[in-house]
């Protein structure tokens, strides 16, 4: 592993030492992570690590093995002498882990046992990323191992000023926010995941653009094919990309509503460039299908936002889904028609 | 708070104040702000920025809050329906969030 660089030696054995400073193979990784390239492979062994040349009075730092979240913490130790624990989250994220039970009261109170942290430090205080209080008691973690939980800020940056403040986050600390940074970032893995449909759906449009009234025409598949899958790819990026970067400008709360309004602004911008087609019909069967395909993009995003309840999505899926089931459908009906009828 | 605020009155977020002793620890680990403090008694100010992530209802002692917990994810929602279980994200690993 690149980022170990020694050993450190306790009552309990050696301990591995690791970089804060980020090799060009890590800044790597985060970008493949970013962009969906292998993302399940990038785990750090579970267990003890120390930054520095820490010793019996150092902090102890918690993370999860999602190797994002150790290199991020790892880099905001930088000039400290600390101790890391890393959970055993099966490679995820502290907050999904924590959500998913893996980032857990128990997977802490096992590698507190396992690492032997009680023979490590001779204080009894642990810091665990606040994101991980969705899956950690703190009261159960203190009765069963004696360590009490000190829940440190939401983003491992502010640990140096979490550390100077005397272990006092901030409410700015304390905040998860979404910026307009935030979101552009998150819209690669948007962007990768639909990518199978990608293909799939471009090549099913295709292939039925070749039908006209008199047979199917390779040309006609060519062209008006083409045409539609341009139009498709815009509608993609409306609901994966642009939609998100505006979250917060676009009118309404709902989520199926903003794309529902991006999709529909992106149709007009295209029937006004004559893209859409020259029939009333085929151009209401594309309004139609962009509209359904943007809004459900968009209200996927309510998954990588951080700020939509369970409640809330279920209530919007309620009436979203059949809506955008019947535009899609109607949609596909209609420019199929389209073909053979004159409207 | 950052003008994303989701859908009204839907969050099943629910406070006993009888059984608060005023620890502090919802207001630590809500990352949206929800409780505040007032007469050493913990309250809800913010009902409508809770995503039900259910930290608070884990890290108080003396259980006196309740909240459905669970990904606030289309995706996840879609998930649990096709697998008949609750809606669970199918996230790998995303940096700070997550599905
Ligand atoms: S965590 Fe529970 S006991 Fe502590 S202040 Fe909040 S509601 Fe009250
Ligand atoms: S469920 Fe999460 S967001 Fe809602 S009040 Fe509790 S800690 Fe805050």
């Amino acid at each position: 592993m690149s980022f170990i660089t020694g050993q450190v030696t306790t009552s309990t054995g050696a301990v591995p030492q690791i970089s804060t400073i980020w090799s060009n193979r890590d800044v790597l990784d985060t970008i493949k992570v970013r962009w969906s390239v292998g993302r399940m492979n990038y785990k750090v062994e579970p267990g003890i690590y120390a930054v520095g040349t820490p010793d019996e009075n150092s902090n102890v730092f918690v993370t999860a093995n999602f190797k994002l979240s150790f290199d991020h913490l790892r880099r905001a130790l930088e000039g400290m002498n600390a101790w890391v624990l890393v959970l055993d989250t099966k490679g995820i994220n502290v907050w999904c882990a924590a959500g998913k039970g893996t980032f857990s009261t128990k997977e802490l109170i096992r590698q507190i046992d396992r690492v032997g942290l009680k023979n490590i430090v001779n204080h009894h205080k642990i810091i665990v990323p606040q994101l991980g209080a969705v899956g950690v008691s703190a009261h159960e973690v203190r009765q069963i191992t004696g360590f009490s939980v000190i829940y440190g800020p939401v983003r491992a940056d502010d640990i140096p000023a979490f550390i100077r403040a005397g272990m006092k986050a901030t409410k700015e600390m304390r905040a998860v926010k979404f910026s307009f940074w935030d979101r552009l970032k998150l819209i690669p893995v948007e962007l990768a995941n639909g990518a199978y449909y990608l293909i799939l759906i471009p090549a099913l449009f295709i292939i039925l653009s070749g039908l006209y009234p008199k047979g199917y025409s390779i040309d006609l598949a060519f062209h008006d094919g083409l045409r539609s899958v341009f139009i498709l790819i815009v509608t993609y990026l409306t609901g994966c990309a642009v939609t998100p970067a505006l979250l917060p400008w676009i009118p309404f709360r709902r989520f199926s509503l903003k794309g529902l309004l991006t999709g529909w602004l992106a149709a007009l911008l295209l029937m006004y460039f004559h893209v859409l087609g020259q029939q009333t019909l085929e151009i209401i069967s594309w309004f139609l299908m962009m509209g359904s395909l943007s809004s459900f993009l968009a209200m996927t995003f309510t998954g990588t936002s951080t700020f939509t309840s369970l409640s809330g999505v279920q209530k919007e899926m309620k009436t979203a889904v059949p809506v955008q089931i019947g535009m899609a459908g109607l949609g596909v009906i209609g420019w199929i028609l389209a073909k053979f009828i004159v409207l | 708070m950052n003008g994303l605020v989701y859908l009204r009155n839907v969050v099943t977020l629910k406070l006993d104040q009888q059984k608060c002793n005023g620890c502090l620890m919802c207001t630590i680990v809500c990352p949206h702000d929800v409780f505040a403090i007032e007469n050493k008694k913990a309250v809800i100010q913010n009902k409508d920025f809770c995503m039900e992530c259910g930290a608070c209802e884990k890290n108080c002692p003396e259980n006196a809050i309740t909240v459905r917990s669970g990904v606030g994810c289309a995706a996840g929602i879609i998930n649990g329906l096709i697998r008949g279980t609750e809606p669970t994200c199918d996230c790998g690993s995303e940096g700070s969030t997550c599905c």
